[in-house]
């Protein structure tokens, strides 16, 4: 991850988890990266990454998809996994952040 | 005579059962024995032929081991735990909507603004707007990861 920064690309991860509990999941993993609360799945629903009431209790939540935006706001990269164990490992974003110029 | 312990069979669903909960629990953090749960399989199958030979010696010298009713309710235990395995993995996990209407290569991706872990208000286009602490400039790209979260 601070190889990706080194690179001068951000990591920004979104769910539909409140900050509290994104904020809880942070400490526990340790990570640093911003993550980004989405409860209503607003940013998730203009990405077309709804996956409605496939969370506890029917709740709606994000299928996995990854995404490299230029500072153009163009889309460069797009990952959709059609399996939500196999998801974009760390090799994949550093060649990604690399070709970046 | 003292009919001996069947330990095979117990062996078998003991393997079944711990090569199902160490994927969630360990092998799913590891991409190398997530994507291919090969590691799994493997503990799983080991397993099985325990079973399976336990069983075969329960009901073919049954003057000289037990286990003909342990080894047929832990047999099916053990295969019920691998089915339940392999259901997961090439079925449940693959039911995914499609996403036909996501941001494509050379899209303009769609601004947002959320909330972040301090509750302060972020967009695309804040983020490129402050400085990276590692280059101490403006990102030159931003990774969107979006996953599904504790809900």
């Amino acid at each position: 991850m601070a190889e990706i920064e080194q690179l001068g690309v951000e990591v920004i991860a979104v769910s539909v988890d409140t900050p509290e509990q994104s904020k809880d999941l942070q400490k526990k993993a340790g990570l640093t990266y911003l993550i980004l609360s989405d409860p209503n799945a607003e940013a998730i629903r203009k990405y077309d990454l709804l996956h409605s009431k496939a969370g506890q209790d029917g709740h709606d939540v994000a299928r996995p998809g990854e995404f490299l935006v230029d500072s153009n706001g163009v889309v460069r990269w797009v990952n959709l996994t059609e399996d939500f164990r196999v998801r974009a490992r760390s090799e994949q974003f550093l060649a990604q952040a690399r070709q970046l110029k | 005579m003292e009919r001996k312990r069947n330990w095979y069979i117990w062996i078998g669903f003991l393997l079944c059962a711990v090569g199902f909960l160490s994927y969630p629990f360990f092998f799913a953090q590891y991409p190398i024995t997530r994507d291919v749960p090969w590691a799994t399989f493997l503990i799983m199958a080991v397993g099985l032929v325990f079973a399976v030979s336990g069983l075969r010696r329960a009901f073919g010298r049954p003057q000289v081991y037990k286990g003909k009713v342990a080894g047929s309710i832990l047999g099916v235990l053990s295969v019920a735990v691998v089915g339940l395995f392999c259901f997961g993995v090439f079925y449940a996990s693959k039911q995914l909507p499609k996403s036909a209407g996501a941001p494509q290569v050379g899209q303009k991706a769609p601004e947002f603004s959320l909330l972040d872990t301090n509750k302060q208000q972020v967009s695309l286009a804040s983020l490129f707007a402050a400085p990276l602490p590692a280059t101490q400039k403006p990102p030159k790209g931003v990774f969107l990861v979006f996953y599904r979260g504790y809900w």
